[in-house]
């Protein structure tokens, strides 16, 4: 796997994201959206601290990450491009982290432009500084979580309404195992599983500010996990 | 040395077998034409020699490498215009030409010159800043074609270059090819006989999964028999320029056509292969007294061909 190769398609996928109106309607909507959800309720709160955020997040994700990835192959198979991709020579993997990184650093982009919220929270009072810090990292192993799995649903379709669908249900079920209004209806015996294999949990754990190594690991492998499914399926593609 | 060889290459979609375990071999420098009805296994016949796919038996070597074994050595070696030409419309062509060239790993300081070279070539000069969604078809070709060539590869598969375009765009596409020829080996898939014809060395048809026939344009004419190869108008009583005509060694058959002057009558004969009868026919016909108005030799095409070939399989 070469650098160079994975920078070239990172490059040419962020560039996609920058070049389009999407990429700046995306920027928009998670803003103004997050904005307008956190600052509703924090004022009649009244504390300096960005927890209720950070709990929105996962849900905001859920319908705006799912946006980003779905074209990254379902367009390509659809507009023939994908042949041209695969027969340069570069490797499944290199195109697979390519794509990865792009949308991963688009959402960074996001993130970093939503630094105004802790910056006005900083303007009006005192909040801690660590689970602001601990947020956004959860926030990011969250989103990597997302575009794992996203890109590679589209990756299993040329159409990327499916896409989009399919990954919105498969990560809202790795949502709603780690939620108590669910987890309070299975017997007991299976609630430790449940807890670590949803992407709730983990992300809430790091927001708490509890650094955890399993919590990155498990995010770590969850990313990998779903970047190798995509690689596997590309290598035994079997389409015309 | 060959710069492709296949070698009883079989592939199937689940129960459909695609390809029937074909073997060609294509020299250095040659221009290919491979022909065959939709749908008879020109496309993945170029997709497993791109190694954008596998087969199920066979070997495929391409500019020396082995396609199964060593595919990124085969890719670096080939440039690919897919059938339809995909391309990203959202970007310039300039930007296109520049992450084509990325892919196939040319050096950074080299690739401006590369890309002024290739739109030269394709006659893309005054639309290297417009974006490709803004292009005619015609032009979008020449943006596949010169991104296939980009990294300056051994061999060239063009897959239906020229669906979609008009007649003067087809002309340009084949002045096109026919010069890039001239130093790399080209593939050219195409269903359209007289493109191949026109730009080719040598023709492969294939069919069903199965090569049917191969050779130079001209050796495939001759594949041909029981053609009407001449084709006469004479002046003068149908049924006398019947009698003479029959009269003449070396033809098989005599059917009347649809040409109809005043007082006279189109014929088309059908001579024994490989025989010219022309200045006997010539003879006899002003011997009778009947006057010869025209007589022509009518060279098979491949079109006969092809549906000669290509439906004997079927049938």
């Amino acid at each position: 796997m070469k650098i160079r190769h994975i920078n070239i398609i990172m490059h040419k996928e962020l560039s996609s994201y920058t070049r389009s109106a999407f990429g700046t309607i995306f920027i928009v909507v998670f803003l103004v959206t997050s904005s307008w959800l956190f600052f509703q309720s924090f004022f009649l709160m009244n504390q300096s601290t960005m927890r209720d955020y950070f709990s929105i997040l996962p849900w905001l994700f859920l319908f705006l990450l799912p946006a980003i990835t779905m074209r990254l192959w379902a367009e390509e198979k659809k507009m023939g491009t994908l042949e041209l991709l695969l027969t340069s020579p570069l490797t499944s993997g290199e195109v697979v982290w390519g794509k990865f990184l792009a949308s991963l650093g688009f959402l960074t982009i996001a993130l970093i432009l939503s630094g105004v919220i802790p910056v006005i929270l900083f303007l009006i009072g005192q909040p801690d500084f660590g689970p602001i810090v601990g947020g956004y990292m959860g926030a990011f192993f969250l989103g990597a979580a997302y575009i794992a799995i996203g890109l590679f649903i589209s990756g299993l379709t040329d159409n990327q309404i499916v896409a989009f669908i399919l990954s919105v249900s498969f990560i809202l079920v790795l949502l709603a195992v780690g939620n108590d209004l669910f987890l309070n209806t299975v017997p007991e015996s299976i609630l430790p599983f449940l807890k670590s294999i949803s992407l709730k949990t983990h992300f809430e754990s790091i927001v708490r500010g509890v650094l955890d190594s399993r919590d990155f690991v498990y995010y770590g492998l969850f990313v990998l996990t779903f970047l190798y499914l995509n690689i596997f399926t590309l290598n035994h593609r079997k389409w015309r | 040395m060959a710069a492709v060889r296949v070698k009883n290459l079989r592939k199937t979609y689940g129960s459909f077998e695609a390809l029937k375990g074909i073997s060609f071999e294509i020299e250095k420098g040659e221009i290919v034409g491979f022909l065959g009805p939709n749908g008879a296994g020109k496309t993945t016949t170029v997709k497993i020699l791109t190694c954008f796919m596998g087969a199920n038996e066979g070997e495929v070597t391409v500019a020396g490498h082995d396609c199964f074994s060593h595919p990124m050595e085969v890719r670096k070696r080939v440039g690919y215009l897919p059938e339809n030409n995909p391309l990203y419309t959202d970007m310039t062509v300039y930007a296109y030409l520049q992450y084509a060239a990325q892919l196939h790993d040319l050096p950074a300081d080299s690739i401006h010159g590369r890309i002024k070279l290739v739109a030269e070539e394709c006659g893309l000069v005054e639309k290297i800043n417009e974006l490709i969604s803004t292009l005619s078809k015609g032009y979008r070709q020449r943006v596949g074609l010169a991104a296939a060539m980009i990294h300056d590869p051994e061999v060239l598969i063009l897959d239906e270059p020229s669906v979609g375009l008009d007649p003067n765009q087809i002309i340009e596409i084949r002045q096109l090819i026919k010069k890039l020829g001239r130093e790399k080996t080209v593939i050219l898939c195409s269903h359209r006989l007289s493109e191949v014809e026109l730009t080719c060395n040598r023709v492969i048809i294939i069919d069903l999964g199965k090569i049917v026939a191969s050779g130079t344009p001209t050796q495939l004419r001759h594949l041909v028999e029981d053609h009407a190869n001449l084709r006469l108008t004479i002046r003068g009583e149908k049924e006398k320029a019947i009698e003479v005509l029959k009269g003449i060694s070396g033809i098989k058959r005599i059917e009347i056509n649809a040409v109809r002057e005043r007082g006279s009558k189109g014929y088309d004969i059908y001579t024994t292969k490989n025989r010219d009868i022309r200045s006997d026919i010539a003879k006899s016909v002003v011997a009778n007294g009947l006057e010869l108005l025209d007589m022509h030799k009518e060279m098979a095409t491949l079109e006969d061909v092809f549906s000669q070939v290509t439906t004997r399989v079927e049938s």
